[in-house]
């Protein structure tokens, strides 16, 4: 188990390693990610029932849900990479989280302007400082400082390094602010209607949402084997390999 | 340690003789709260519901105003890297560092703020938590800060970029800080505010520096 | 601290030194030694890699591929031994502008911990008698490099690795500096230089000119 663990990390670092094998992937990638998105639209949008308080309206959970699940996974991922950048120096690590950072963020916009839509019919308003809504804001501002130190830093190395010493503070900061702002919110706003938080959901309303989670997750992992498939053909121009390729 | 002690005394002497690096955020910090009574209202029940939080986000804009220049003169001068190029404990140099910031920006908003809570008629029983919440809480102000300050130390616009990147860092010390300014206001309880306050200080004092160091040994590989 | 004088403290080595920056290789297959006694003068032209190489040397700069030794130990794990070693002085000068001569050097010492009268004496060996206590704000550029090379008349360190150490000085400071370095290389130390400056006259002199034919 180690040994692969071992054999798989050395072949991760490889770019042309990572250029090949992705290739066989995307078709298969992008096949799972359309067909779950239609599933689970179809069933969730037309089959399952209306919720009994919210009617209609509750189904854009099946692409608010996944996307601020997913907006939130991506910040830890994009961590993740850019710790085994800056204790191992793996140029591939370096190279996924930055390509993360704009994905992460688009999901993170998507979450909460359909938070924002929903927010229309359910509250009256479009905004309210509901505590996911705004640990989400808080979420997309964390973004927003990795994507700028990553655009101000003048040297490449420093641009990834930068962004992985601050992704890694905003890892720990999150639960930090996470809490902060859901005791707040407790303290401000006794229980009105929350959102999403159901104590069970039938079932019918929770196979499509489950799809659709899966759908995203697939999705994102497209995007960011596209973008790094980018980034490698740009960062490794000045290779064999790739001049081989571009020529042929 | 002793390049570390000796550069804690040397950044004093450097605020002593230049006063503008203390002097200009705690004038900041009173000009901001004037603000608030002359754009919202000046009504005194009004303004003693908001004090708390007013004074709160004036104390934090001015520890950001402070900060960028934390690093920036070290890197600029060649100082930081001579403590680099000493061997010494980065980690032990960001601590000595914003201690000497927490003294010239936090410490004197600190003694300053009761002349604010007049200004916007902050109730009497909450003088005690205003005091305390600031005294806890401006501390992680400069350590989480330092990290901001450690990043853009070697870029021309630093300035605003720290305040993108360190500000949703603040917001779990300023949901605390005010919540317990305003709860002492009340007359409720609010040790349990300054309980996750002083909980925040000791994990920003563990963990902050080897950010900031890391990010400073950053600017200087070049 | 203080070494044992004679002993060969100085024993730094650096093996098939490769580094590039932005794509574009500035050495390769660079191997030599630095040993007491020994006066290392890096040459070249503007851009070829010398004030690189000496913040390699000096443990500053780490993205290179190679070796770089201090007594047979490689230079990152014994750093914090070898810092205390070795004096550096980078190109710039470390001078606080509203600090006085005496204050900067005082911080600028600190490892060392030296006494006042050190100090005094040092500041006035530089050439800044009577500038003691004037803020460095006063002072022109070659006063303030003065400061900042006050340290070498007061350092035990066994190994000085300096960058440009001669700019703004006057004649006189060159010649006051090339004396300094002559005496740190006789009584067993090393020094490391980056510098355009012509030093044939001191006795233990190596140069090492990078660009082009390396």
């Amino acid at each position: 188990m180690w040994q692969w663990l071992k054999q798989l990390y050395h072949r991760m670092g490889s770019p042309k390693w990572f250029y090949e094998i992705t290739e066989r992937w995307i078709p298969w990638l992008a096949i799972v990610a359309g067909v779950t998105a239609v599933v689970g639209l179809v069933l969730g949008l037309l089959y399952a029932p209306a919720d009994y308080q919210q009617g209609d309206s509750f189904r854009i959970i099946y692409i608010h849900v996944p996307a601020a699940i997913l907006a939130q996974s991506a910040y830890m991922m994009m961590a993740v990479a850019g710790a085994v950048y800056l204790i191992w120096r793996m140029k591939m690590a370096a190279w996924v989280a930055k390509v993360i950072a704009p994905i992460g963020a688009s999901f993170c916009l998507i979450a909460l302007l359909t938070g924002a839509i929903w927010g229309k019919p359910t509250w009256g308003t479009w905004w309210v400082w509901d505590a996911r809504l705004t640990s989400m804001l808080m979420l997309l501002f964390l973004y927003f400082g990795v994507m700028a130190i990553q655009q101000a830093m003048e040297s490449e190395d420093g641009s990834y390094k930068a962004a992985a010493i601050l992704a890694l503070v905003g890892v720990v900061n999150i639960p930090i602010i996470k809490y902060s702002v859901e005791w707040w919110n407790t303290l401000h706003q006794p229980a009105t209607l929350t959102l999403t938080e159901k104590p069970s959901m039938h079932p019918d309303m929770l196979w499509p949402l489950l799809i659709m989670l899966v759908s995203t997750y697939v999705l994102f992992a497209l995007l960011v084997i596209l973008r790094t498939r980018n980034e490698i053909l740009w960062h490794e121009r000045k290779r064999s390999w790739v001049k081989k390729m571009m020529e042929s | 340690m002793s390049l570390v002690i000796a550069t804690v005394k040397r950044d004093f002497i450097l605020a002593a003789r230049n006063p503008g690096e203390w002097a200009n955020p705690l004038m900041f910090f009173l000009m901001v709260a004037a603000l608030f009574p002359l754009a919202v209202d000046p009504d005194p029940t009004f303004l003693s519901k908001i004090a708390g939080g007013v004074i709160w986000v004036a104390a934090l804009l001015a520890t950001l105003l402070s900060l960028d220049s934390l690093y920036r003169a070290d890197v600029e001068d060649g100082s930081l890297e001579q403590c680099l190029a000493s061997g010494e404990s980065m980690y032990a140099m960001v601590l000595g560092k914003a201690l000497v910031h927490w003294c010239i920006s936090g410490l004197p908003l600190t003694l300053v703020s009761p002349l604010l809570g007049l200004m916007l008629h902050l109730p009497d029983e909450a003088y005690i938590a205003m005091v305390l919440s600031l005294a806890v809480g401006t501390p992680i102000l400069s350590l989480l800060g330092s990290v901001g300050a450690a990043l853009t130390a070697s870029l021309s616009s630093g300035g605003l970029l720290l305040t993108l990147l360190i500000l949703p860092l603040y917001i779990p010390v300023l949901i605390f800080a005010a919540s317990a300014v305003y709860h002492a206001g009340i007359g409720m309880a609010y040790n349990g505010q300054i309980a996750m306050l002083g909980a925040m200080l000791a994990l920003a004092i563990a963990l902050t520096p080897f950010a900031a160091a890391a990010a400073l040994k950053l600017n200087l590989s070049r | 601290m203080t070494p044992a004088k004679g002993a060969n403290q100085v024993n730094l080595q650096a093996r098939a030194l490769y580094c590039e920056r932005d794509d574009r290789q500035l050495f390769a297959d660079l191997s030599f030694s630095v040993c007491s006694g020994d006066l290392l003068q890096l040459a070249g032209p503007n851009g070829a890699g010398k004030t690189t190489l000496l913040r390699l040397l000096a443990g500053l700069n780490h993205d290179y591929t190679g070796d770089v030794t201090w007594h047979d130990q490689p230079l990152q794990h014994v750093y914090s031994e070898y810092a205390h070693q070795r004096l550096y002085l980078g190109h710039l000068s470390a001078v606080k502008k509203s600090l006085t001569p005496l204050e900067n050097l005082r911080w600028l010492m600190a490892s060392e911990v030296p006494n006042e009268d050190q100090l005094w004496g040092a500041l006035e060996e530089a050439g800044l008698a009577g500038f003691e206590e004037t803020p460095c704000q006063h002072l022109s550029a070659g006063q303030q490099r003065r400061v900042a090379l006050a340290r070498l008349c007061i350092t035990q360190l066994p190994l000085w690795i300096l960058d440009e150490p001669f700019t703004a000085l006057d004649k006189e400071g060159v010649a006051w500096l090339e004396q300094k370095m002559q005496k740190q290389v006789n009584r067993g130390g090393a020094v490391i230089i980056t510098s355009h400056h012509a030093l044939e006259g001191i006795h233990g002199l190596r140069q090492l000119t990078l660009g082009g034919a390396v």
